[in-house]
């Protein structure tokens, strides 16, 4: 039992930090996914996780598979899909979701072309899947850092999160800070999905914030429960996919994202708060 | 076309070249075995790889305008036997390679880098003397000379690396590579050259096959990888820091650099080469 279970992160460092890194992007991904799933946005934190593609494949020209350019571009492409997908939508007759998928795909078009101008299939590779298992030590202090301000925003904003997200305009009769709320929840997505990037690369980035938040949502009713529950799943995927990636031979990211995937099905059906078991098996109303 | 006007010395440009050959370290031999006076055209340029080349028209009408093609032989250029027929080239062609002892690969195929052996280049640049001379024999002497010349220095060339490699302690002559090209050069020079177990860019690296490496070079205690190019860098960083072993740079196995890279000519890249796994083998 403790050879299969973990042995595998005593004897191998990768697997400690690869375990490290993803357990900052569950613990972190679990707030911001848990609002995306509550403000109906899960889709508009994929096509931005696509709209880090091209960013980060700007500053992977200019200077090769480096941390630091990488993740500003991805950083700035990420908030100019964000709010320019919300103003095509505004000022154009499209509804935002033609407008996040027409700029996901211009995003995913354009990121692998600019990777090819320059790189190798290699490279190509590691920005579409990342590399969780060659997390050096300014990879992971990034992923640290990001998840540690991520969570002190949500905390600070938390207040103001909730009514934005249940009742907006009550939120406008009393204050104008519900704009500026919007635009630092979008920050801090974008700051994820770039997080999410690095391990994960950007097809799976967005997978570890939604499917445990999706997930959580069947499991409870309240919020406080619905991201605690999600950050648990997220961690508890990130060492069960690492894991049957080590003993399967199979790659890690996609692992991952399926152990995740595993439990959000799980939820689908058990879930109590809104599962299809629960659904067709309505408790037996009191008989007078 | 321009892969062979690349390859092309400047005095070639105007009329087409007499000698085709099919890769530049090929083309760089048959330089220095002819002398300054011939015309050499490789089909496959500096970087590019030999092993898949797709030949273009343009390949074509240089065959048939050729007076002599040389190519390794030992099954390095799958596509040329093909190529020579539908060009109707006529012009005789020198199998460089002709008279090496071959090596067997892992997989039991034949070994097709002699040329990483300085011994064995002496025999290609034989080969291509007497290739030369047949096409011309009028200037037999002008290729002897250049001929004697050359091998005079792959002589000095081939004891500089085993002086090299004997300063290198007998333990520490032992490295992995995903570079298959090393067979010879190992065994002429006494250095192991070990596949890596596992590594393949074919697919996503997984961490079963990346412990089996780190496991593979802890047990074997091996002193230094060359993983260019065949995996992410910071991967490589990490499995030597985990097995405690260390990266070494680029190797050049089957192509030259172009001219002014550090591997422009043969005997540049037998001393990159050189320099490259003794720095990363001395103790």
């Amino acid at each position: 039992m403790y050879a299969l279970f973990v042995t595998p992160f005593i004897e191998f460092e990768f697997m400690r930090r690869a375990l490290v890194g993803t357990i900052a992007l569950a613990l972190a991904g679990a707030p911001v996914g848990v609002f995306l799933v509550l403000r109906r946005m899960s889709l508009t934190g994929d096509a931005m996780a696509h709209a880090i593609l091209p960013g980060a494949a700007l500053g992977y020209l200019a200077s090769g598979l480096t941390l630091g350019p990488m993740t500003l571009g991805g950083i700035g492409a990420g908030l100019v899909v964000a709010i320019g997908s919300g103003l095509v939508s505004r000022a154009t007759i499209l509804r935002e979701d033609a407008s996040l998928a027409a700029f996901y795909l211009i995003s995913l078009a354009l990121g692998v072309t600019l990777v090819s101008l320059r790189g190798s299939n290699i490279d190509l590779m590691h920005v579409l899947f990342g590399s969780v298992l060659a997390l050096d030590d300014a990879t992971l202090i990034l992923l640290a850092s990001f998840a540690s301000l991520t969570l002190l925003v949500i905390a600070l904003f938390y207040r103001l999160l909730v009514m934005e997200t249940v009742d907006p305009d009550f939120l406008a009769s009393l204050t104008r800070l519900g704009s500026v709320t919007q635009l630092v929840f979008l920050a801090v997505v974008v700051l994820n999905l770039v997080a999410g990037f690095h391990a994960l690369g950007t097809l799976l980035a967005v997978g570890m914030i939604t499917l445990p938040a999706a997930a959580a949502r069947l499991w409870a009713k309240e919020l406080s429960g619905m991201i605690g529950i999600a950050a648990l799943q997220g961690i508890v995927a990130s060492y069960a996919g690492l894991l049957l990636s080590y003993h399967g031979g199979l790659p890690s990211g996609p692992l991952i994202i399926l152990t995740a995937a595993f439990f959000y099905l799980l939820a689908v059906i058990f879930g109590p708060a809104g599962g299809l078991l629960r659904r067709l098996r309505p408790r037996r109303h009191l008989e007078a | 076309m321009l892969a062979l006007a690349g390859a092309m010395p400047k005095a070639a440009q105007a009329a087409s070249p007499r000698v085709i050959t099919t890769f530049s370290i090929l083309a760089d031999l048959a330089r220095n075995a002819g002398g300054p006076d011939i015309d050499v055209a490789a089909l496959v340029g500096p970087n590019g790889d030999v092993h898949v080349y797709e030949p273009s028209p343009a390949d074509s009408r240089a065959l048939a305008a050729a007076r002599l093609i040389i190519l390794n032989g030992l099954g390095l250029e799958g596509w040329m036997a093909r190529l020579i027929s539908t060009a109707a080239a006529h012009a005789p062609v020198v199998v460089a390679a002709r008279g090496v002892t071959p090596r067997t690969t892992e997989t039991g195929g034949v070994d097709p880098h002699a040329w990483q052996s300085v011994g064995n280049a002496k025999i290609y640049v034989a080969n291509i003397r007497d290739g030369l001379i047949a096409m011309d024999p009028a200037a037999r002497e002008s290729y002897e000379t250049a001929s004697r010349a050359y091998l005079a220095t792959l002589d000095r060339l081939d004891a500089d690396i085993r002086s090299a490699i004997a300063k290198i302690p007998p333990d520490r002559r032992l490295v992995v590579t995903t570079h298959d090209a090393f067979g010879y050069f190992g065994a002429a020079y006494g250095l192991s050259f070990v596949a890596p177990q596992g590594i393949s860019t074919d697919a996503e690296p997984n961490p079963r096959d990346i412990a089996r490496i780190i496991r593979q070079i802890r047990a074997l205690e091996v002193p230094a990888i060359f993983l260019e190019n065949a995996i992410d860098p910071r991967m490589a960083d990490r499995i030597a820091a985990e097995s405690g072993t260390r990266i070494g740079g680029k190797l050049f196995t089957d192509a030259l650099s172009p001219p002014g890279g550090p591997a422009a000519t043969y005997l540049d890249l037998m001393r990159h080469n050189l320099r490259e796994l003794t720095a990363a083998l001395a103790p």
